[in-house]
């Protein structure tokens, strides 16, 4: 083969960077691209365990499959909403590119801030780049606004992954979704170009009203919400990756199918949102609690957060009651959050970052209601 | 000098982690930091001062009132010396002045140093544990104001053709989480050092 220099360049540099040679300092580095590049040479050598062939790359990589057809939606969707606000017709393929322009400098933005934080905690701590950040990169652009300051995006990707995920101990052992703590950090720090209606729209004309579904409600203009059809299609504005349901529906089969994500997480978010919409539905109180609830779980992230973010194994409740509680709850506090509190029209971030840090709770109490039950049998075996 | 030990090794936030809830109340801005660094050296110094003058004469039972009686004069003269010379910061400080008497920094070097110390060294150790829990204390405003209001000491510092290229003011800087937040990253620095 002709690419037999690229093994040999491989072997050289793996040589180099052993531990005592001249460059041993860069060793996380050129771990970090051999083993992305080539198939780690590392087999077992005592007895092994394999029940699956999965490893953690073929996971992560499910999971950015899932994504694409919410990417791909949301990509044309930029475009569409851009020229339909500045009133001129654009064929699919300008709407496509146009849209691409927008999503490209996002996603390498959020991949060149956040792996350098990673690279140099790898170098300092002498462990390997793991796969962790290519989802949360994936993911984040995802999850804005089109038109979002790179510089912003930048700081926000180097805190999650600092303080997200570093200061934790890396992937694996983060307990907030990193994504999620990204796109808090700019809500907080910098609301203006993450909320209100003028930004959700890439160059919009002024006189076009940007506002989501979401805010519209929030401002009590209802004859302005779309059709529910639209906003299952997703022709709406809102962040890049959440605004077509069909598109997520296709990549939560895709994980389904895989069990890559977990049913239980799934099904229990939209059982609680849809459920918590109805009682809040009789209550009533706030235009947003006044819209039936089928509607409310086709707005905003609901269903992105449900699919892609809620269901994260890192930072999701790990025993099988605990995953239902978790979900449910999920759901719960995101249409509660929606419902009643003005502030923040879209609950769904701060709903699972509150749940993230539940987990550990919920399982505990789980795993002692299953040992108090089965302490009780032995008694009454006695 | 073995009193410089609060300013690094042993300073009362870093490492001891006192006095940790008015360092997020205090520190969104470099002035009210400042006055309540001060503040605390004053009250810790002279308190542990006076104790230690009279630590002989103390009877251990109530040790604890005696000290709380001190400190809570002391505290009440120097709210009454900001609210007659500087008004507005005592404003801005509200109730933590008044909370100092509180502030576990004081009543621990009372206990821990000045019931066993001559008044002297005594003094000192007030002086330096103030200034230590002070350090942390500007620091962090210095980042919360400069990143968060985009001046210093109420002085604009950013200039104006920075706002026009797009930067924007941290708004979460101005928050108590993010100075929980700095402190964390400060114990952080401090603990890879050592």
């Amino acid at each position: 083969m002709r690419l037999k220099f690229l093994d040999k360049l491989s072997q050289t540099l793996e040589k180099k960077t052993e531990k005592g040679q001249p460059l041993h300092r860069f060793w996380a580095l050129w771990d970090a691209i051999d083993t992305f590049a080539f198939t780690p040479k590392e087999v077992t050598t005592k007895g092994s365990h394999i029940r699956d062939t999965v490893d953690m790359k073929r996971v992560m990589i499910t999971v950015i499959i899932a994504l694409f057809p919410a990417l791909l939606f949301g990509i044309w969707n930029i475009g569409y909403q851009h020229f339909l606000s500045i009133q001129t017709s654009v064929s699919f393929w300008g709407a496509l590119w146009y849209g691409f322009l927008k999503w490209l400098p996002l996603v390498i933005v959020v991949y060149v801030s956040g792996l350098l934080v990673e690279i140099i905690f790898a170098q300092i701590r002498g462990h390997q780049v793991a796969e962790g950040f290519f989802v949360t990169g994936f993911i984040l652009p995802l999850i804005l606004p089109p038109d979002i300051p790179l510089w912003i995006v930048a700081i926000a990707t180097m805190f999650a992954v600092l303080f997200g995920k570093e200061v934790f101990g890396g992937t694996g052992y983060n307990f907030l979704n990193p994504a999620l703590i990204a796109r808090a950090f700019i809500f907080f720090a910098y609301p203006s170009v993450i909320s209100g209606d003028k930004v959700w729209i890439a160059e919009k004309a002024d006189a076009f009203s940007g506002a989501t579904p979401l805010s519209d409600i929030a401002n009590n203009h209802l004859s302005a919400l779309p059709s529910t059809m639209d906003m299952l299609v997703g022709t709406i504005s809102g962040s890049i990756g959440e605004t077509s349901k069909i598109a997520i529906l296709l990549g939560a089969a895709v994980l389904l199918f895989t069990q890559v994500a977990n049913w239980k997480i799934m099904l229990s978010v939209v059982a609680g949102g849809f459920l918590s919409a109805l009682t809040f539905n009789i209550l009533g109180g706030t235009p947003m609690a006044e819209v039936p609830a089928y509607q409310q779980l086709l707005m905003g992230g609901f269903l992105f957060g449900a699919v892609f973010m809620a269901t994260d194994p890192v930072t999701a409740a790990h025993t099988q009651w605990g995953k239902v509680i978790y979900g449910f709850l999920i759901g719960v506090f995101a249409i509660l959050i929606r419902d009643y509190n003005k502030g923040y029209p879209e609950g769904m971030m701060l709903a699972i970052l509150l749940m993230n840090i539940f987990a550990p709770l919920i399982d505990y109490c789980v795993v002692q209601v299953n040992i108090k039950r089965r302490m009780k049998r032995v008694k009454i075996v006695k | 000098m073995k009193y410089l030990g609060p300013l690094n090794k042993e300073n009362p936030i870093l490492v001891q982690t006192l006095g940790v809830c008015s360092a997020l109340a205090v520190t969104a801005q470099l002035k009210p930091a400042v006055v309540m660094m001060l503040s605390v050296t004053v009250v810790c110094a002279c308190a542990n001062f006076i104790i230690s003058l009279i630590r002989n004469t103390i009877p251990p039972r109530i040790r604890i009132i005696v000290q709380l009686l001190i400190a809570a004069a002391l505290v009440i003269l120097v709210d009454q010396v900001l609210q007659a010379f500087f008004y507005d910061i005592s404003k801005m400080l509200s109730v933590f002045v008044g909370l100092i008497i509180t502030n576990c920094i004081l009543m621990g070097r009372l206990e821990a140093f000045a019931l066993s110390h001559p008044p002297i060294p005594s003094f000192f150790d007030g002086i330096f544990n103030g200034l230590g829990y002070g350090l942390v204390l500007v620091v962090v405003a210095v980042f919360r104001e400069l990143l968060g209001s985009g001046s210093l000491w109420n002085y604009p510092v950013i200039p104006e053709s920075v706002y026009q290229a797009g930067y924007m003011n941290n708004g979460l800087m101005i928050l108590p989480p993010m100075a929980l937040i700095m402190i964390g990253g400060l114990i952080w620095i401090q603990k890879s050092k050592s």
